[in-house]
């Protein structure tokens, strides 16, 4: 038998009491992610067979073409398609192409799609210009374009003309230099700062000469965010409810919010960076710790990006426990939802009940995956170990447990009348703010904005299963709350169909030593704990990547904060944040 | 019924025997005191043992248990703890109204304290406006918690305050409200002679039946937010404010709040149970005279015991159960529900007891 | 030495007792009074059955403390389970997750604003080296940089259990400390006189904007 990289994996993480040094341990973390490599090896002749490159490559599924625009034209394409009902925009890349003078530059890839029919648009742009890179910036048609290009002039330097609000948002605002850029030298100039971090009032606006964007001619404009008389609580980084390393600035009138400015980056750990020197199998190791109450989709959808970019089928028993996989997790992110929710409203009680109920599924991942939270299972190709003799008696026993107990939750929590009061038409997102802002996951469906990846995009088993994809029209807190939960229901049912009917096959492919993904820009997405959580691969053909950025779940649910919370108390800012059931590293990567 | 006189009496005598009386009663004063301030503290221990163990067996788990036998010296280490840690002086603070604060609050809680009937003949403080002398006394609390908010210069703890302020002041109201319609009942505001009533004529919960009922009912939900305890801990609501009005409070000072949480809300159930349960009155049942002579064997310390933790035992169960309200809820609950309720729960007791309807 | 006894665990069975009983060599090399120990044994004592906990978590390893305080393993068997909100309030901080170098800061405000005796554990390999994200741009390598620690708990995340043996290892380093007669804090300049200058024109200006 070979040495099983899951067994190692599983001692390290039973042996954590082991007063062991860190970095080892750390390694021993990474080391099961450079996976495959050792799963093959004996099975592996010493002589190559046929190299792939030589063959023409059958088109992979997930491979975006997107269309070169000039800076100028993207205005007007996007003003097009939005007519046409492209209203979704579902992802926006920055990029750093080099510094050739012909090819290079920085650039944006956009991702539109048409909520109605499913139907996307593709395209690209870029700018020569290092020094002073300028594109066109479409936050007046998309809401969350706010984020994402605040996002890209943190990493790249790129400023967008038509933008409001040019501010750092990761960063520290004293930050030198473009860290996601190629040829910058971020740690020469960033030492860690003890000072405390300075956050400007003001901020500046690059208006457009010309309000068609026929040319990118600008002024800056200076504008105050908060005036000064205005009552500003800092709610963040450090506090109980914001579910992580969240801050907010909050301007209150008495009780009500009168606007919120969020700052993010408190657990940016640079991990798109981190992606580009790794190789392919070691860049799952962080996506598990992205969204880690999605630990399993993280990894699936990075998993799955890299094997359709490299046209490799898993066998159909991988499929079938990548979805009871993710099911398994979905209903473990939604518990914990529920309680999380529960303790910040002040329900105590409530949040113990969930964790209870949560201890049961983490118990079925130890035993198959060796973690309980950051699970590392799926591999490129496969999955890191078989599923345990007991796996499919334990779930089949959990199903029924989790039907009984889930009534518990209406009982304690969801019915009681207070509860109704505090969630009922609080933070009410109707269905095209929903999607202007990109909230998909729980947030969108409570508005009855069907996005559900599953349904949209079917991959793994999803074809093969009945469910429901759970929709409420209210889009406030309460049917948010109850999404949720009904969820949990819909996961069960999936995950009854499939348990006992998981087929035969390989649980691992047979992997080259060293992984290379043919050269492309190559997308997929899977229905994560809390939306379409999204992995955009570039590749030259190298042995990691030139860059994967990861469609966040949370980061539109922080951007939306703002426009649900105003006018509320700051008691329903709990209540919404905690509705919109976000988590912050996923959110700062 | 064993009298509780006899004994200050006696001891009163002894003491003017061998001292002047002025000194006698010096001395007596200063026992008392010394007794008020060992029993609160013994009552905020066992208090905050009983909350600990109380919520973890409705959480599923086990609670304290590691120091001492079953945890109960876990509560003894918390206070060697909060003894030692230091308390923290803060920039730009008002550094006297800052210190002042907590004694505010745990003064105004003592001295509450004390108006409970312990036993037959065992008031520390009892006079004939007794009911008012509780009343004004116990919001004298909300002075210190206002003025933690104010001079702490923190923006949480301010917005705390200002909260606990507008909610008690408000339920405020629904307590006198309640306790007005009992006098009602009752004809006096002394309390001892309120629990000699209950214990010759029954407890006024039976003896005003309806009104009663519903003016307990009232008074367990306003006393509730009168110790701002969940549903109503808003001042201190953690998810939001991280700890409210006392954010900025270390070491003993804030032990001072955390104490004067506990055994507010033990005054509170010991006056339901002054007030509606007999106090020390045990439990009478007409016609059966065994059974009443078996209960008068029970000292009646005990059974006000008894009925005051029982109380707190259904506070206890509805903090750990219920959400949080939201602070217009919490104003909307009294204002437009709980006030109107008890002036027709008022006029309504007047009307019974002048017709001769209450028993 | 007179050895800290842990209810139901034997001192041996503890890992690295060499650094601990180094430790408290240090503690104790000019001598203690009888009268002066004991009185400490009794603070010790309270002190180290009555840790309580800031909430404090960057990431994942925050999931794995609130497993800690729930049910199953029920972090309130040993009285650990009054977690505050406010630093001031708290006696140790679990670091548990990443410290980015946006947070460092803020990190290190929360550690002064906690008020003495206090202690510091890092959980997880983020907080002890950086763990996984060690070559990143904008992680701090190990809390260790910015504050003291006093315990360090490995693990991506640390089992819950490994959580309670990271606390009562504390325990233990809390039950040798000395509290009369020497003095009560850690740092050498702990009002940050030269820090409080630097501070003193931020604040100004913070609270002018």
């Amino acid at each position: 038998m070979l040495p099983h990289p899951a067994l190692n994996h599983q001692l390290t993480n039973i042996m954590t009491m082991e007063t062991s040094n860190n970095n080892k341990h750390t390694e021993a973390q990474a080391q099961p992610a450079a996976a495959a490599k050792p799963a093959a090896p004996a099975a592996k002749p010493a002589v190559k067979p046929a190299p792939a490159p030589a063959a023409p490559l059958p088109p992979a599924e997930n491979e975006l073409k997107p269309v070169m625009l000039k800076p100028e034209e993207v205005y007007t394409h996007v003003a097009d398609l939005y007519e046409k009902g492209f209203t979704f925009l579902e992802c926006l890349t920055g990029m750093d192409w080099g510094t050739d003078a012909e090819t290079g530059g920085l650039g944006v890839i956009y991702q539109l799609e048409n909520p109605e029919n499913g139907e996307k648009a593709v395209f690209q742009t870029l700018t020569h210009d290092r020094e002073n890179p300028v594109l066109a910036s479409i936050t007046s048609f998309y809401d969350i374009a706010n984020i994402y290009e605040r996002e890209v002039y943190d990493f790249y330097g790129i400023r967008f003309v038509g933008h409001n609000d040019m501010r750092r948002i990761y960063l520290r605002e004293d930050w030198i230099g473009y860290p996601m850029r190629k040829d910058d030298e971020t740690e020469k100039f960033n030492p860690l700062r003890m000072t405390n971090e300075p956050l400007a009032d003001e901020t500046v606006g690059l208006k457009p000469a010309d309000e068609a964007m026929k040319t990118l001619a600008y002024s800056e404009q200076k504008h105050r965010i908060f005036q000064p008389e205005e009552y500003v609580v800092n709610i963040g980084p450090q506090h109980p409810s914001t579910h992580g390393v969240l801050h907010f600035r909050v301007s209150l009138e008495g009780e009500r919010i009168k606007k919120i400015d969020p700052v993010l980056g408190y657990i940016h750990r640079g991990v798109e960076k981190l992606n580009e020197q790794l190789t392919y199998p070691q860049t799952l190791a962080l996506t598990d710790r992205l969204d880690y109450l999605g630990a399993m989709q993280n990894r699936h959808a990075t998993c799955m990006v890299i094997e359709k970019a490299m046209r490799i089928n898993v066998s159909d028993r991988v499929k079938v426990i990548r979805t009871i996989m993710d099911e398994l997790q979905r209903i473990d992110s939604h518990i914990l939802f529920f309680s999380c929710l529960a303790q910040d409203l002040g329900a105590t009680t409530a949040f113990l009940y969930g964790f209870r109920d949560r201890e049961k599924i983490l118990d079925i991942f130890e035993e198959t995956c060796g973690g309980r939270l950051i699970l590392n299972y799926n591999t490129i190709g496969g999955v890191m170990a078989d599923i345990h003799p007991n796996f499919q008696k334990r779930v089949s026993e959990f199903i029924p447990y989790m039907r009984k107990n889930i009534k518990e939750y209406y009982d304690i929590f969801v019915n009681n009348v207070i509860f109704r009061n505090r969630a009922i038409g609080v933070g009410v997102l109707s269905k095209e703010e929903c999607i202007s802002f990109g909230c998909t996951g729980g947030t969108g469906r409570a508005a009855g904005w069907s996005n559900d990846v599953r349904k949209r995009m079917p991959y793994a088993a999803y074809d093969r299963v009945e469910f429901n994809e759970v929709l409420h029209t209210e889009g406030d807190s309460y049917a948010r709350t109850l999404v949720r939960l009904e969820e949990i229901m819909e996961s069960l049912n999936i995950i009854e169909q499939l348990i006992d009917n998981i087929p035969e096959g390989n649980f691992q492919e047979k992997m080259k030593p060293i992984i290379k993904v043919p050269e492309g820009i190559y997308y997929s997405a899977v229905e994560g704990s809390r939306g379409e959580f999204g992995a955009l691969l570039v590749s030259k053909g190298d042995k990691s990547p030139y860059r994967l950025h990861y469609r966040s779940t949370g980061l539109p649910l922080v951007a939306v904060m703002d426009h649900a919370c105003r006018n509320n108390m700051i008691a329903d800012l709990i209540t919404i944040g905690g509705t919109l059931d976000y988590v912050v590293p996923d959110i700062d990567r | 019924m064993f009298d509780f006189s006899k004994i200050s009496s006696w001891l009163h005598g002894f003491l003017t025997g061998y001292i002047p009386e002025w000194a006698a009663i010096l001395t007596e004063s200063v026992l008392v005191a010394l007794a008020i301030i060992t029993l609160y503290a013994v009552f905020a221990i066992v208090l905050i043992y009983m909350e600990r163990k109380i919520c973890a067996a409705f959480q599923c788990r086990l609670g304290p248990m590691r120091v001492g036998p079953w945890g109960t010296l876990q509560v003894f280490s918390d206070v060697f703890k909060m003894l030692t840690k230091e308390i923290i002086n803060l920039r730009k603070t008002d550094m006297f109204l800052h210190n002042l604060a907590p004694f505010l609050v745990v003064s105004a809680s003592m001295v509450t304290f004390a108006c409970l009937p312990w036993n037959k003949g065992a008031h520390m403080i009892d006079f004939n406006v007794g009911v008012f002398f509780f009343l004004a006394i116990s919001s004298v609390g909300v002075v210190g918690i206002l003025l933690a908010g104010w001079s702490s210069n923190n923006k949480y703890s301010l917005i705390g305050a200002m909260r606990s302020g507008a909610q008690i002041i408000s339920y405020e109201l629904s307590i006198g409200m309640t306790m007005l319609a009992m006098i009602c009942l009752t004809g006096t505001m002394s309390f001892s002679e309120i629990c000699e009533q209950q214990a010759v004529e029954g407890w006024n919960i039976f003896r005003g039946h309806v009104p009663a009922v519903l003016a307990f009912i009232i008074y367990l939900i306003a006393g509730n937010a009168e110790c701002n305890r969940g549903p109503f801990d808003l001042p201190e609501s953690e998810s939001e404010l991280t700890a409210g009005y006392h954010t900025e409070y270390s070491g003993m000072h804030f032990g001072y709040y955390y104490l004067a949480e506990y055994l507010n809300l033990f005054i509170c159930a010991g006056m339901a149970s002054t007030i509606f349960l007999g106090g020390w009155a045990p439990l009478h049942i007409a016609g059966l005279e065994g059974f009443n002579h078996i209960m008068d064997l029970i000292p009646g310390a005990v059974w006000f015991l008894g009925k005051a933790f029982f109380v707190v035992f259904l506070l206890m169960w509805l903090r750990w159960t219920f959400p949080r309200l939201r602070i217009d809820q919490i104003l909307s609950l009294e204002w437009k529900y709980l006030v109107p309720i008890t002036m027709f729960n008022l006029v309504l007791m007047a009307l019974l007891v002048s017709l001769g309807l209450t028993f | 030495m007179k050895k800290p006894k842990i209810k139901s665990i034997p001192y041996e069975e503890f890992k690295d007792n060499e650094t601990f009983e180094q430790l408290v060599a240090e503690l104790n090399q000019n001598g203690t009074n009888v009268i002066v120990r004991s009185l400490d044994e009794l603070i010790d004592w309270g002190r180290s059955n009555s840790l309580w906990p800031l909430t404090f978590a960057t990431s994942c390893c925050g999931i794995e403390f609130m497993a800690v305080c729930a049910a199953r393993y029920d972090i309130a068997r040993f009285g650990f389970e009054v977690t505050r909100n406010s630093p001031r309030q708290a006696d140790v901080i679990l670091v548990s997750g990443t410290i980015t170098t946006k947070m460092a800061p803020v990190l290190k405000r929360l550690y002064d604003q906690m008020a003495d005796p206090k202690y510091v554990v890092a959980i997880g390999g983020c907080s002890i080296s950086g763990g996984p994200f060690k070559k990143s741009y904008h992680v701090v390598e190990g809390v260790d940089n910015i504050i003291p620690v006093n315990v360090y708990v490995p693990g991506c995340p640390p089992r819950p259990e490994s959580f309670l043996y990271g606390m009562m290892q504390l325990q233990r380093i809390v039950k040798v400390e000395n509290f009369f007669g020497t003095t009560n804090r850690k740092e050498r300049d702990p009002y940050g006189r030269e820090m409080d200058k630097a501070n003193e024109e931020l604040l100004n200006t913070a609270e002018e904007a």
